[in-house]
């Protein structure tokens, strides 16, 4: 806990500040996302994706929250929810203890302005006939600072990204290599000064080395501009590395949350377990025999009944198929709370491996 | 400077150098000619692969990895592109056989998986007339026999109830499954070479693991010989026998994958795997390989690492320091790397020293 006290004092200092250190940046409540699909002559819907499904988490300040998950359950449409990049359902957004786009809250441009975020394809992000020194100060500009001034901070980014201004300003993106985009991508975001960075994959189109520069180059800004993170990603080494706490979603669901080192030693959910058997070893003597994983994530469309997880789970019984575990009160929970939501985690939930309730421990 | 020496490639491992080797590339450069420039990609690369071993080739981005793969099959446009040295496939000289020749062996005796199968797959026809048509091509069969052999392929890749996949478009198909397809076309004829380029570098962790755990039990049970590109030592760890480090058109170290992977030699192969993210302490910084790989149109004369190396001395930049080998055929290209009883060892060369060697 001495993290979250320690970045607590920073986050006391900056002027930004509304809430006070203990009101977490982001809270994001009942949050759901269902794209519906079309058919017939009628255009009628006839099913619904249910990408996001209720889902609630925090975010203190100054903290990074790792989110993970296999491809297709949820991740970016998640994190583009949180952008407003598109409409939510269903839920709230706090941001420092205001909500979001009602009329007495925090309007969506001054999100925007808080929230930022970093895409995967470095590439595709960057207009390609822009300069990079004017898409970085692109935004600045629409949020009305001069252009001279917005040039200006534009330069000044660029050498806290570790690009020499008087090299790279006037060069193009495609006259740059993958980490120096990636690099030119994360000035862009600080561009308006945000408070909470998103950052969707974005290493993992890298190359191993430039992945370190980068990720050393994210853990040097958070200190120096007191950011909070929410970085997205599958590869669990660099969720370890670089987070505080985890959530893993699967379907469109949090099925876990919790500290990094707890999850890490101690997953409880069978998914989380899989997954980080997943991660592959350096060593040739260690090799994995069997995939700890069989077969592809379910439809969203027509999600299994019960634990979304059960088909593809090796301890599901009866209860699994019948019964949703869940996860519990997650806004309630303090950051050090480790929850899941497995029915092998709960006691009483009728699971031959739940834990004994009080009740059964005392023969009651 | 008594130690170096060229590795004599068949005597370094005895055990091998009865059999012959299957692949026998020696002396490959592969050049990109352009009015504007003429890009070195590949500058020599020597090496010797049995039958039914894996070879992982690793490198960064631009380190020529998948040209130098990409020559084996006779890949590159021929009006921009020169090929030197010499490529034995089995009996076949890819660099001189005929164009009709090479259309022949190309999907029959060497196949290719790439690494994005949806670009790699024909978006117009479905997947059973995709592995029916390689069939087709090569044994001369008619549709019926490429349809059948084409069920038993995805058995083979264990794809779920094969005969509705049969009759799946690409974009029907998960992301792992389109991966496995695509398996299912280069093993269609099979082959006796196996060129994987990053086959699952755009597959999550879950479904990577599937896909190697695959590919290194069919490689196992057809004999076939592989070459892997990747630029994750993970993903090496798992299905290598021998682990080739390339940087800048050269194999900088060879070896057994052990060797290479827990006791590498070479500053760029220690940089690599220092760099990997892996069980390091928050907090602390990663030990990150600053710069970039250098630019092929103008490659600095002396060891292409040199101007990133911590280790550097001017001895390097002079020239590219030849190979130095164990008794196990594991080599480096350094100047600090030394084969003493038998084994590599790497000491920072000293400016003096090096200066008047």
């Amino acid at each position: 806990m001495t993290l979250v006290t320690e970045t607590a004092i920073d986050a006391a200092a900056d002027p930004r500040d509304r809430g006070g250190p203990a009101q977490p940046m982001l809270i994001v409540e009942n949050i759901k996302k269902y794209f519906p699909i079309r058919a017939g002559l009628l255009n009628r819907k006839v099913a619904e994706v249910k990408a996001v499904d209720d889902i609630s988490f925090y975010v203190m300040k100054g903290e990074t929250l790792g989110i993970v998950g296999e491809s297709g359950c949820g991740k970016s449409t998640l994190a583009r929810l949180l952008m407003y990049l598109i409409e939510r359902d269903e839920g709230n957004l706090v941001l420092d203890g205001d909500l979001v786009g009602e009329k007495s809250g925090v309007p969506i441009d001054a999100l925007r302005r808080s929230l930022q975020m970093v895409f995967q394809d470095s590439y595709s992000s960057l207009n390609p006939r822009l300069p990079i020194e004017q898409s970085i100060a692109y935004g600045p500009k629409v949020q009305g600072i001069k252009p001279k001034k917005a040039k200006e901070q534009a330069q000044d980014l660029l050498g806290k990204v570790g690009l020499r201004p008087n090299l790279f300003s006037q060069r193009y993106p495609h006259e740059l290599s993958g980490g120096q985009k990636q690099r030119v991508n994360i000035a862009r975001a600080l561009a308006l000064d945000p408070r909470l960075l998103i950052l969707d994959e974005a290493v993992s189109a890298l190359d191993k080395s430039v992945e370190a520069q980068v990720l050393n180059l994210l853990s040097e800004l958070k200190e120096q501009l007191n950011l909070t993170y929410i970085f997205i990603s599958h590869d669990l080494h660099v969720v370890q590395y670089i987070s505080d706490r985890v959530l893993v979603m699967y379907l469109g669901q949090v099925v876990e949350i919790g500290p990094v080192d707890k999850l890490y030693s101690n997953p409880k959910h069978p998914y989380t377990q899989a997954l980080l058997a997943c991660r592959l070893s350096m060593d040739p003597d260690e090799r994995v025999d069997a995939a700890p994983l069989a077969g592809d994530p379910p439809n969203p469309v027509n999600p299994p009944s019960g634990c979304r997880f059960h088909t593809r789970c090796p301890h599901a019984e009866d209860i699994c198929m019948a019964k949703a575990p869940a996860l519990g009160d997650v806004l309630k929970a303090t950051p050090d709370q480790h929850l899941a939501a497995c029915h092998m985690a709960q006691a009483g939930s009728g699971h031959s491996k739940a834990p004994a309730t009080l009740a059964e421990l005392f023969n009651i | 400077m008594n130690q170096i020496q060229t590795p004599d490639l068949t005597l370094a491992e005895p055990a091998r150098a009865k059999a012959a080797p299957f692949v026998k590339v020696r002396d490959l450069k592969v050049k990109f000619v352009s009015r504007e420039a003429t890009v070195q990609a590949v500058n020599g690369v020597s090496f010797d692969l049995a039958r039914g071993e894996v070879l992982c080739v690793i490198g960064e981005s631009g380190s020529g990895k998948s040209v130098m793969m990409r020559s084996l099959l006779r890949l590159h446009p021929k009006k921009r592109s020169v090929i030197e040295g010499s490529m034995l496939v089995g009996d076949n000289e890819i660099t001189t056989v005929s164009d009709k020749k090479m259309t022949e062996l190309r999907g029959s005796t060497i196949s290719m998986i790439f690494q994005e199968p949806m670009t790699a797959l024909d978006p117009l026809y479905t997947i059973g007339d995709q592995i029916a048509e390689t069939v087709m091509r090569h044994q001369k069969v008619d549709r019926d026999a490429g349809m059948k052999r084409a069920l038993e392929l995805l058995e083979l890749v264990r794809v779920p109830s094969p005969e509705r996949r049969l009759k799946a478009y690409p974009h029907e198909l998960s992301g792992g499954l389109r991966q496995r397809a695509m398996i299912a076309v280069a093993l269609s004829c099979n082959p006796s070479l196996l060129l994987a380029d990053e086959p699952t570098t755009a597959l999550d962790a879950s479904v990577q693991i599937q896909v190697l755990v695959l590919l290194r039990k069919l490689q196992r049970e057809l004999g076939m010989s592989m070459i892997f590109v990747t630029h994750d030592l993970g993903v090496a760890a798992q299905i290598a026998d021998k682990v080739a480090v390339m940087y800048a058109g050269r194999m900088i170290e060879y070896g057994e994958a052990r060797d290479v992977l827990v006791n590498p030699q070479h500053p760029y192969t220690k940089a690599m795997l220092a760099s990997t993210v892996k069980d390091q302490h928050k907090g602390e910084a990663l030990e990150a390989i600053a710069g970039t790989p250098p630019d092929l149109r103008a490659l600095p004369p002396g060891c292409s690492f040199a101007p990133r190396c911590k280790f550097a001395v001017d001895a390097c930049r002079a020239a590219m320091p030849e190979p130095v080998s164990d008794a196990r055929g594991h080599y480096a290209r350094c100047i600090g790397v030394e084969s003493t009883g038998g084994a590599l060892r790497f000491a920072a060369p000293k400016p003096e020293l090096a200066l008047a060697g």
